[in-house]
């Protein structure tokens, strides 16, 4: 059968038309930088390990860290929170705090999205803290609702800590066959390791200070285009085996325990690895 | 019946509304006084805007500071170890004694003048009372509950949403609500009414006796740079030279990791003290003859030791038996019966 299609010359055309009407999309201009005229804009926080995706107890096939230790792991949750937006022009915009709290928990693919709302704009830099900033840590309990609500957790999956007032920013737990069954180790014989890093700097006494503000630079992976038609979506990589193999890296046999202790950030300053942009969908 | 009588009637009516609305607002005048900063004390710490201490949250603490459903069993309550007739402490417990017949590690620590109080625990760690009671409730040798679960409990009781719903307005149950309601029965908790008060205040003309008034004078030259009057306590965390414990507590370290933090615990009032042995953060002395003979001759050059405890190239505090004698004649006037007798601050 023939049809008009077959006609090469009309083929060139339509794909031109095509091409032209697709190009025309994405070429639309830069809405004007407006602290009110605000878009959806949501981070994607997407947990991997090293080259492989995330999966809880994985005994059969576990990862493993540059020191050749085996583990899987059990849990994973941390707060991202105060997310700032720049464009290339250096115009910035901060979230309202008071919608800008996120508890990313790795077994809850759900909780993965930091949704905010933003000006219309495009967006070359993203600034976020993982943790909580000290000025949530030390404001009334009536402040403290959502996410932070002390109350919030079952089993062993709260972030807040009574005794130490403050937030947990952290929480990293698996297993790992290398830990001995001592007292340095894990005296239950479940092998497991803990990892909770938290200190904010301190209510009046100074401490630990933990929080670490990352950024993040959108141009090679994709630029975040806002606009109130659309959802733009920075997609992250959230690669937890850095917690291991980052600058400050370290044995899993030697360190399976670290909560309450000045080895935290050791491991704190491993967090601004954790983090790449792989691409935006505009 | 003539139009007469339906007056009269009428007005009758009116009279009896009139003292059935009236009788409430007259009760609350003449019981409910609400906090009242004593004429002796400094301006409070707490925040009262965010919080004001109303009749009805106060008694909705007080049923929440003794209601078991507090701890994971539903066997231990807050006042299991805050006894009012002990000074709200566990007397005879050098430290706590909570659930499954647990033992904490440190001395229950009397709830007394909380709203002057800048930061609490032995060890610091929480700077805020509102927060305060997620510490016990979660600990493991105490409540050993899960705050949710304490909620999850509270709901489901008719009681309580009816207490909540008087205390703030409706019948849902939150953290915040929670935590505010323990706060407001806390601060209520003031001991100011000791002979030490009274002769500060000048009231009924009331006046140390030789031996109260020496051991006064004693008190400020040795001992007031850290107990400071009027509540016997700076507030702050020091090391007084105590002899490392056993399982090597470290206080306000552990909260802090700040190595010149080590060794370092709250002080703590020295106000009804009769009522409150034993003494320190693990309650090792059992008398204050005891404490006496630590701040004598017992003090320990641990890291972090007070300078106030290493003058004139010696430890301590000289305290001969005669001072002892007239330092305990003063202590004693800080000892506060009303305080503990308060039908207010009792359980019902």
């Amino acid at each position: 059968m023939k049809t008009i299609l077959n006609n090469p010359r009309v083929l060139v055309v339509i794909c031109a038309i095509l091409t032209l009407t697709s190009c025309s999309k994405k070429e639309d201009i830069t809405p004007e930088f407006q602290e009110t005229n605000l878009a959806p804009l949501s981070v994607e926080f997407d947990n991997i390990v090293g080259d492989r995706t995330l999966t809880f107890n994985n005994t059969a096939n576990p990862y493993i860290n540059a020191a050749g230790e085996p583990f899987t792991i059990s849990k994973l949750q941390y707060f991202i929170s105060n997310i700032k937006v720049t464009t290339a022009q250096g115009k910035s915009y901060t979230v309202n705090p008071d919608s800008s709290y996120f508890l990313i928990k790795g077994d809850d693919k759900a909780t993965r999205f930091a949704k905010v709302k933003v000006p219309e704009g495009d967006y070359t830099s993203l600034t976020f803290i993982l943790g909580v900033d000290s000025l949530r840590s030390t404001m009334p309990v009536d402040k403290r609702t959502g996410v932070l609500d002390p109350a919030a957790g079952h089993d062993d999956s709260g972030m807040y800590w009574g005794w130490n007032s403050g937030y947990i920013f952290f929480k990293f737990e698996g297993n790992s066959n290398v830990i001995s069954d001592n007292s340095a180790g894990d005296p239950t014989g479940k092998k497991q390791f803990k990892y909770h890093i938290g200190f904010f700097g301190g209510y009046s006494a100074p401490t630990l200070n933990n929080i670490k503000v990352i950024t993040v630079d959108l141009r090679t992976g994709g630029i975040a285009k806002v606009r109130k038609d659309r959802q733009s979506n920075i997609h992250l990589f959230v690669d937890v085996m850095k917690v291991f193999n980052g600058k400050n890296s370290f044995k899993i046999a030697e360190k399976p325990n670290v909560m309450f202790d000045e080895f935290t950030s050791r491991i704190a300053a491993n967090f601004m690895e954790l983090f790449k942009h792989d691409h935006t969908e505009n | 019946m003539t139009g007469k009588h339906w007056t009269v009637l009428l007005f009758l009516g009116l009279f009896i509304l009139a003292c059935k609305k009236d009788n409430p607002v007259k009760e609350k005048v003449e019981n409910w006084l609400g906090f009242i900063k004593p004429a002796n004390f400094p301006e409070p710490e707490y925040n009262f805007a965010n919080n004001p201490v109303t009749r009805e949250g106060f008694a909705l603490g007080k049923a929440l500071f003794n209601e078991p459903r507090l701890s994971r069993n539903n066997t231990v309550t807050c006042a299991s170890c805050h006894i009012q007739s002990s000074a709200f402490t566990q007397h005879g417990h050098d430290v706590s004694h909570g659930i499954d017949d647990r033992l904490g590690t440190r001395n229950s620590p009397p709830i007394m003048n909380l709203a002057w109080n800048k930061a609490f625990m032995w060890g610091g760690g929480v700077f805020d009372l509102d927060l305060q009671p997620i510490a016990p409730i979660t600990n493991h040798e105490e409540m050993d509950e899960k705050l949710e679960n304490v909620l999850t409990k509270l709901r489901a009781m008719r009681k309580y949403t009816g207490l909540f719903k008087s205390a703030f307005g409706s019948e849902e149950i939150t953290t915040a609500r929670f935590m505010k309601a323990l706060s407001q029965f806390m601060l209520m908790c003031v001991s100011s009414n000791s002979k030490y008060d009274k002769v500060m205040r000048k009231e009924g003309g009331q006046t140390f006796t030789d031996d109260e008034m020496a051991g006064y004078l004693l008190f400020r030259d040795k001992c007031a740079s850290c107990h400071r009057e009027p509540l016997f306590t700076d507030g702050s965390f020091r090391n007084n030279g105590l002899a490392v414990s056993p399982i090597d507590d470290k206080g306000l370290y552990t909260t802090t990791l700040q190595a010149s933090d080590k060794y370092k615990f709250k002080v703590p009032s020295l106000r009804n003290l009769q009522y409150t042995a034993p003494y320190m953060h693990d309650g090792r002395f059992l008398t204050l003859n005891a404490v006496f003979d630590h701040y004598h001759q017992q003090v320990q050059a641990t890291p972090n030791l007070d300078p106030l405890l290493q003058q004139n190239g010696g430890l301590g505090i000289s305290l001969s038996m005669e001072t002892r004698r007239q330092l305990m004649a003063f202590l004693n006037t800080l000892n506060d019966t009303e305080f503990i007798n308060n039908p207010l601050l009792a359980e019902e």
